[in-house]
């Protein structure tokens, strides 16, 4: 059983799926111990988006007020996607690294712990 | 021979059990469609214990009495200008927040106890949610007109019905009743009955009336005392329908339990509103979330469980975690709303130094450690005219619809994430609990109407948040919305008792 109903097979409508996001793909993405930003945070970005593209533009605009920012070392950062380790390639694209939609990349930066080291 | 009057006894027996009648031309199952289907064995309705004890022309008497004075009340609040007489504007805003995010929700229990109380078999449990429906109703109403006086001086109340609807975090109270309102009549009944009105009501009502009472609020005290004898009767509906559905069948028991620790969860998280509004928004504090945590679930609630241990049924599955997250969960969520300031239809603010040495002394494991640091970078950033606001929308989880701010009790500055694959398709959490709560009945929650994704999808308005924030969910930007320093609610409140402006004060300041 997949849900309590009283219409026999009842099926759910996948209210996010892919195709309803017009040719983009939901990305979260969370830096670790920077708790300054309350939470993950969602992007809706083609799936050809370059790794790189994703770093310099779009994850620097939502970070770069945080006073770590720019200090982090980006070739020393931990990458994990959806929970395993990950090593992307700058030159790739998020789709050809496995970056798929509702896909989960998460940012640890050694030695920059948040404000005070508070994980903020 | 003239007709003699009617006992007590005979009365209630005529206007509750003698309702119903024998079912003669239809199936049982035709008329009840909707009894069976989620598992449970009714064996004998009759053994149901009426729990008000009250007739319907008992009901419309005491609550015509209870309508009068509170009416009453309110008129000499507006007359007197009660408005004015709160402790301080800022307190307004909780008002705010139970008036988008709390009152459509008793209309939603008023729509489901209608319906439910058209789909049980038993006449008694029939009529004790007919009643109920006409509580929840009355709620509705009467706490509409006991903040629209505020109406008329602070901004955000205009369009709360419309907000509830759409905006992003009343989507967590919207889900949750749409949730248990979907749900077959018994989970229904153990989801707002039980788990809600009997297990955390005080949890809600208690920091709402008694944060009314500590900050001069006259008329939202005056709506809690009307409405709480209801409220007494409706925790003897949740707790004779969990006793009722255990001493039927001991299939019902895991059943039972199983929505109990769904609902206890799903609880759980929306009352993170409540407890932010409990250590933030009250100028004048009752109490702090932690200790109200504590008095109303640690020790009520243990000995209620430990009642209902004869029957098999065990504490909520995730009460260690929810317990563990007392000392956190109030500035978690003070913290979402700060970062989401701009989005809100209600004003945030940084606590003062006063404020904070409170937080400090009532939260002493947590506070300093781990949110002072970030408070007081967020009230340099706005001392320097850059006060923080998070540009990019968050990710929700896909149960609690709660932006994931919540972080691992064993590791209090780690993000808490789960996922779950179903059908080709990733799916997010923020908890276990809002996981189990997906994996269970994924078929129900892939069909959640998580704000954030219907923005990208472009079902909220046009491409800019403006069009958003403005045209879709009608908050008047500027005005509704960003800090309240600087807000035209400050400025109306200075204005009348004589205080300086927020730009007299920078200047003096300089």
């Amino acid at each position: 059983m997949t849900v309590a109903a009283i219409t026999p097979e009842y099926i759910g409508e996948r209210r996010d799926r892919v195709e309803n996001f017009h040719g983009n793909q939901i990305v979260y993405v969370g830096w670790d111990r920077h708790l300054m930003f309350c939470s993950p945070v969602a992007f809706a970005l083609p799936p050809e988006t370059l790794f790189s593209t994703l770093v310099d533009d779009v994850i620097s605009g939502a970070f770069s007020q945080h006073p770590d920012f720019a200090e982090i070392d980006w070739g020393k950062v931990q990458w994990h996607l959806n929970d395993q380790p990950f090593a992307p390639e700058r030159d790739k694209s998020l789709i050809e690294q496995g970056v798929d939609h509702k896909s989960i990349i998460r940012m640890a930066t050694p030695g920059l712990n948040g404000i005070e080291g508070s994980g903020s | 021979m003239t007709a003699k009057k009617l006992n007590m006894k005979e009365k209630y027996s005529l206007l509750t059990r003698d309702l119903d009648w024998e079912y003669s031309y239809r199936d049982y199952k035709e008329i009840f469609p909707q009894e069976e289907f989620e598992g449970i064995k009714i064996t004998d309705w009759s053994k149901w214990e009426d729990p008000f004890r009250l007739t319907m022309d008992a009901y419309w008497k005491y609550q015509a009495e209870k309508e009068k004075k509170l009416y009453a009340i309110l008129d000499a609040f507006a007359q007197n200008n009660g408005q004015q007489n709160v402790t301080d504007a800022r307190y307004i805003n909780a008002i705010k927040l139970f008036l988008t995010g709390i009152s459509p929700g008793e209309h939603q229990a008023a729509m489901g106890f209608g319906h439910v109380g058209r789909q049980l078999g038993g006449v008694g449990a029939r009529v004790a949610c007919q009643m109920q429906a006409i509580d929840e109703l009355r709620h509705v109403q009467t706490q509409i007109h006991a903040m629209s006086h505020y109406n008329k001086f602070f901004d955000g109340f205009q369009d709360f019905s419309h907000m509830h609807d759409r905006v992003w975090y009343l989507s967590v109270p919207k889900s949750f009743f749409d949730d248990a309102r979907t749900a077959g009549p018994f989970e229904y009944m153990v989801a707002i009955g039980f788990s809600f009105e009997y297990v955390l009501t005080n949890l809600l009502f208690v920091p709402f009336m008694s944060g009314a009472a500590y900050n001069g609020d006259m008329a939202t005290v005056t709506f809690g005392f009307s409405a709480q004898s209801d409220e007494a009767r409706h925790m003897t509906l949740g707790l004779e329908i969990i006793k009722f559905l255990l001493e039927q069948h001991p299939d019902n028991v895991p059943i039972v339990q199983r929505w109990i620790n769904k609902w206890f969860w799903r609880g759980t998280r929306m009352l993170a509103l409540v407890a932010m509004m409990m250590d933030y928004m009250l100028p004048n504090k009752v109490m702090s979330w932690q200790e109200a945590w504590e008095v109303y679930f640690e020790e009520a609630g243990s000995s209620l469980f430990k009642d209902l241990a004869r029957y098999g049924i065990e504490m909520p599955a995730y009460a260690k975690t929810a317990i563990a997250e007392k000392e956190h969960v109030s500035h978690q969520a003070w913290s979402i709303f700060y970062n989401y300031g701009h989005a809100a239809a209600f004003h945030t603010w940084m606590p003062t130094e006063k404020e904070m040495d409170w937080l400090s002394e009532k939260y002493p494991n947590t506070f300093d450690k781990y949110y002072r640091p970030r408070f007081e970078k967020w009230r340099e950033m706005e001392a320097a005219g850059e006060r923080f606001y998070n540009p990019t929308l968050p990710m929700l989880c896909q149960t609690c619809q709660i932006p994931m701010g919540f972080t691992d009790m064993e590791d209090p500055t780690a993000t808490f994430y789960r996922q779950s694959e179903y059908d080709g398709e990733r799916y997010n959490f923020c908890s276990d609990g809002c996981k189990d709560i997906f994996d269970y009945e994924p078929e129900k929650y892939v069909q959640a109407w998580l704000p954030v994704h219907q923005i990208y999808q472009g079902n909220c308005g046009g491409a800019e948040m403006e069009d958003v924030l403005g045209d879709y969910y009608k908050i008047n930007l500027g005005v509704d919305n960003m800090d309240f320093h600087g807000s035209p609610d400050e400025e109306r409140w200075n204005a009348w008792h004589n205080l300086p402006s927020a730009e007299d004060k920078l200047k003096q300041a300089s």
